[in-house]
């Protein structure tokens, strides 16, 4: 390959975008280098047309001149797999951020490109497979312990056809790229297999027996969610929200709290400083399952705002191709994509480029087919080894003036499963997380009785409509009975569906302890009171709030926490009626 | 000796074609017309058709000028000779005074990689409570006012910037009224503050595409300061400007509108910008106040929203106090737990009880019966508006949120505020 390279002529920059006048032979999506000076900055074809190619750049273009060669590698864009992912902060094409540091500072250099594993590591090998076996793509031949997840060794998931295992290394100590097995294909040649292996970004990786329906819940510890909107594990959700709702709040507890095994973050055309709390208090947070440091089971793919438009686009896809060869170890992965709508401007600045005819909004017109091709990469799958894994993929989304009814959010709304739709109105309201209990929805069953949850969101909804009312005919002319479902609906709110994601008690709820406050939420709800007048009513349920949002920062049934439900239940045998 | 180049084949807008060979992109160029010589930059090559758009405006420019390729990229000192001085749109001087060249950095400099960013831990203190008890402004930060033609941004913007503990101030001003320009220039020289700011000032009477320039060679001159150490603070007026700039060359260029005719790389263009908003793992820290103009009030208009997503947070002004509703600080969370331990408390409770304030007006006004509560509310409401709110207001931290327990103490009982019993043990005063 390296004597005969295709080197083809730029004849335009545009922006991120050169056209290339190419003889050769021209593959769509193909990978290439154009170069500027010492520089070699990374492009990918996304047009022939004649005997043109449009090629868009993951870097800055500034400098390039019309006649500058582009060399064609012949290789789709592609991620590197293997050990020692985990842990690691990459921008979009896979460069580790810490070791670009290292080697240009505080900027980031265009055209220097790393090798995304670390090659002098070694990695403890205990073999599987024995000399001999008959192997496909995707078999396992050992695994090695990456913290505690038994991460697999596989035969590498792009080649294709049957192999014969002609010797497998013995357990013990080796670096990523050593020979781990020899195989021999049907034609008889031989084949190394390492503990690395590429895999193109666009396409899913589809190595497994049956895709199997959503149903068990992912605890994310939000009771908003779990209890009201709750996500299974292979399912998809959506955040949409204006700015300042608290997207990326939520979006930063989902990801703390989730019972998952692997949590892929991409952070995609986002403000870098959040990344950087994520970087710098994850390895000290930890996680509550394995009592590890968090950043153990996450990975980090950050292309934020500033970084080129390009690598955006490219960013989730890296994202979601680490979360699915986790999933091939038989792990519940999940993918958080904050925002997709940046995601869907870079190709709308794209599609621009091109002069493709401008959809909505000028989207381009197959943004929905993409979309909704991105999200049907989650699900909960059977693996061929009997396993299950599953990739769970949380999106959010910036609407543009918060208004729901723009391209990316329709699009979005159509393919996933659970819909949390942060309201300004509540995030003015300080009623955090703004998720909103009226608009929001989700398909999967939740962690309780569902006659019980109906009940609870029949009050908020009936809350709702009185307060609309009172707004029209007063205070004064709503019945007391009105008054006090709404009053009702408000201490749900503030007891259940508000929590304080900065306290270490408040802000994760794990779901036995949900159970217990959805009952003793519920008895409220339920129970009959008498109250002579509002202002009673209305003081009784601000001193009922009071005890219960107290509560929620006790420990569950520590000394304090059996006082404070005394008072509780004193305070309700006051007022409450029996009902004939 | 460079090659000149006369085949102009297009003019439109102040954008210009030539027919050229070996042009870089973003690379600059000299024109030569009647007019004089202007600087101009490649924003497209297409086959040896060389697009640039001119910075003082293709008016004047005849078919037949002289072009000339510099085979250099835009650059600006970053030299500490710029302090109290002032500059125009082109980093050229605006005070008769010689120009400097020395330390000359490139602008549009790469973003700073993630890894080397630190979280920002520095209150920046302004003595206004609506910024620093409801949201605290955080070295680092990247913050623009929201607001009207009329509204009193560039003062707030002053009076911020005098206020702020930071070694450097940069001003950056897109088609700023002239008198604005001499106001600020006053304030900051009244303070004693003039020897530590620089200016690039883009008036309203300059051609439009020079103020394209000014963020970038404000920020690249923020950059060279805070990688020396300093701590700077950046100033950007107005930033809607910056946009209709942007939109009016996309168009010239025939690009696809992607919202009220502005580019679909809006988004990408203003993060460039404010992401240069940084705190360096060892060294100084940018901080950038920006303006941006609300066209009728409109928080949706593709540029303050596009802002608003960018941005962490915004301070919306609006009749001349800034609304607590609409404003918001991302930072605050990073430093308002290491203040006071009642400092969140009441910053939430103020601010639900506000909104239950504006609740009750709202039924007032429909003339409906006030309850007890409404008439608790009704008080709150006012004393609030007057004693925090106003701008005039001008107290530190402390004794802001003193106050704030005064009014909630004066208005309502202990258990109807929301707030956690043991900071109510500890702060409710007592009467």
């Amino acid at each position: 390959m390296e004597e005969n390279k295709i080197l083809e002529p730029i004849v335009g920059v545009n922006g991120n975008m050169i056209t290339v006048e190419y003889s050769g032979r021209i593959m769509q999506n193909e990978v290439a280098y154009a170069s500027v000076g010492d520089a070699r900055i990374k492009c990918e074809v996304i047009r022939v047309r004649g005997k043109y190619a449009d090629l868009q750049v993951f870097e800055s273009t500034n400098g390039l001149k019309v006649g500058d060669l582009v060399e064609f590698t012949g290789e789709l864009l592609s991620v590197e797999l293997g050990p020692g992912l985990l842990t690691q902060v990459y921008d979009g094409l896979q460069n580790p951020l810490p070791q670009l540091a290292e080697k240009s500072g505080f900027f980031l250099q265009r055209g220097i490109y790393l090798r995304a594993l670390d090659r002098e590591k070694r990695w403890d090998f205990s073999p599987l497979a024995q000399a001999g076996d008959q192997v496909v793509p995707g078999d396992r031949i050992g695994f090695v312990m990456e913290g505690v997840v038994r991460h697999y060794i596989m035969v590498p998931l792009r080649w294709r056809g049957k192999y014969t295992l002609e010797s497998v290394a013995a357990a013990g100590e080796y670096t990523i790229d050593d020979c781990m097995a020899q195989v021999i294909d049907e034609n008889g040649d031989r084949h190394q297999v390492t503990m690395t292996q590429h895999w193109p970004v666009k396409i899913p990786i589809t190595d497994y027996a049956e895709k199997l329906l959503p149903e068990k819940p992912l605890i994310t510890c939000q009771r908003t969610i779990d209890t009201f909107f709750p996500v299974a594990t292979g399912g998809t959700f959506c955040t949409p929200g204006p700015f300042g709702a608290g997207k990326t709040v939520l979006q930063h507890a989902i990801s703390q709290n989730a019972e998952a095994d692997v949590v892929v973050i991409a952070a995609c055309g986002e403000r870098a400083g959040e990344v950087v709390e994520i970087l710098r208090e994850y390895p000290d947070l930890t996680d509550p399952r394995t009592g590890r440091s968090l950043m153990d089971r996450s990975i980090i793919i950050c292309n934020t705002s500033s970084m080129p438009v390009s690598a955006r686009e490219a960013s989730v896809y890296t994202a979601v191709t680490l979360a699915e060869y986790y999933r091939q170890m038989g792990l519940n992965t999940l993918l958080l994509a904050d925002s997709t709508s940046r995601w869907a401007q870079a190709l709308r600045e794209m599609s621009g480029r091109l002069e493709e005819i401008p959809g909505e909004e000028a989207f381009p017109a197959y943004l929905e087919s993409l979309i909704a091709s991105f999200y049907e990469r989650a699900g909960l799958v059977k693996l061929r080894s009997g396993e299950t894994g599953s990739i769970t993929i949380g999106g959010s989304v910036s609407p543009a003036g918060g208004n729901f009814e723009e391209p990316v959010t329709q699009a979005t709304l159509k393919v996933v499963g659970a819909f949390l739709g942060l309201s300004r109105e509540r995030s003015d309201a300080r009623r955090y997380p703004a998720i909103h209990p009226l608009d929001s929805w989700s398909k999967y069953p939740s962690i309780v009785d569902k006659t019980q949850l109906d009940y609870a969101r029949g009050v908020l909804h009936r809350g709702s409509e009185v307060n609309q009312m009172m707004k029209v005919i007063g205070e004064e002319g709503t019945a007391m009975e009105d008054f006090i479902i709404y009053l009702k609906s408000e201490f749900l709110d503030y007891t259940y569906l508000q929590q304080n994601t900065f306290d270490a008690i408040d802000g994760a709820t794990p779901a036995e302890r949900q159970r217990t406050m959805f009952n003793d939420v519920y008895r409220v709800l339920t129970s009959a009171f008498s109250f002579d007048e509002k202002e009673a009513a209305r003081k009784f349920f601000l001193e009922l709030r009071q005890l219960f949002t107290d509560r929620n920062y006790m420990t569950l049934d520590s000394a304090e926490y059996r006082e404070q439900s005394a008072l509780i239940e004193k305070l309700i045998s006051t007022r409450s009626r029996k009902d004939a | 000796m460079r090659k000149v180049y006369h085949k102009i084949i297009k003019i439109s807008g102040n954008v210009i074609t030539v027919e050229a060979e070996g042009a870089a992109y973003n690379e600059l160029a000299e024109v030569s017309s009647a007019r004089g010589v202007s600087l101009a930059q490649v924003i497209r090559l297409d086959g040896n058709q060389v697009s640039l758009q001119v910075f003082s405006g293709a008016r004047g420019i005849s078919t037949g000028d002289q072009i000339r390729f510099l085979g250099r990229e835009m650059s600006v000192s970053g030299s500490e000779a710029l302090l109290g001085r002032v500059f125009n749109g082109r980093g050229l001087p605006r005070d008769n005074r010689p120009e400097v060249t020395d330390e000359a950095t490139p602008i549009g400099a790469p973003s700073v990689n993630p890894a080397k960013r630190i979280i920002p831990r520095n209150m920046i203190r302004t003595n206004i409570p609506m910024i620093d008890v409801f949201n605290t402004l955080v070295e680092s930060q990247k913050l623009p006012i929201f607001s009207v033609a009329g509204e009193p941004y560039n003062e707030l913007l002053a009076r911020i910037a005098l206020q702020a503990e930071v070694d450097v101030i940069i001003l950056g001003g897109m088609g700023l009224k002239y008198d604005d320009y001499l106001i600020f220039k006053r304030t900051l020289d009244e303070h004693g503050a003039l020897g530590r700011t620089v200016m690039f000032i883009h008036t309203a009477a300059d051609p439009v595409v020079e103020c394209l320039m000014v963020p970038d060679m404000s920020l690249a001159v923020a950059e060279s300061y805070a990688l020396k150490g300093k701590r700077v603070l950046v100033l950007l007026t107005d930033m809607t400007n910056f946009a209709d700039a942007l939109k009016e060359i996309a168009v010239t260029m025939e690009q696809i509108p992607a919202t009220r005719g502005y580019p679909g790389d809006l988004y990408s263009q203003l993060a460039g910008r404010y992401e240069k908003a940084v705190d360096f793992d060892s060294a100084g820290s940018i901080t950038i106040l920006a303006v941006t103009t609300m066209p009728g009030d409109d928080v949706t208009h593709p540029v303050p929203d596009n802002t608003g997503y960018i941005t962490e947070g915004q301070f919306y002004l609006k009749g001349g106090r800034i609304e607590p509703f609409g404003s918001l600080s991302r930072l605050k969370q990073q430093v308002n737990g290491r203040t006071r331990s009642d400092h969140r408390a009441i910053m939430d409770a103020m601010i639900r009880l506000f909104s239950d304030y504006r609740s009750t007006l709202e039924k007032q006004s429909m003339g409906f019966r006030m309850s007890a509560w409404d008439e608790k509310l009704l008080k709150y409401g006012k004393r609030f508006e007057n004693e925090m709110m106003d701008l005039s207001v001008n107290i530190p931290l402390e004794k802001a949120l003193d106050l704030g327990w005064e009014i909630l103490a004066d208005c309502f009982d202990r258990n109807e505020v929301g707030i956690k019993t043991d900071l109510i043990e500890e702060f409710w005063p007592e009467r």
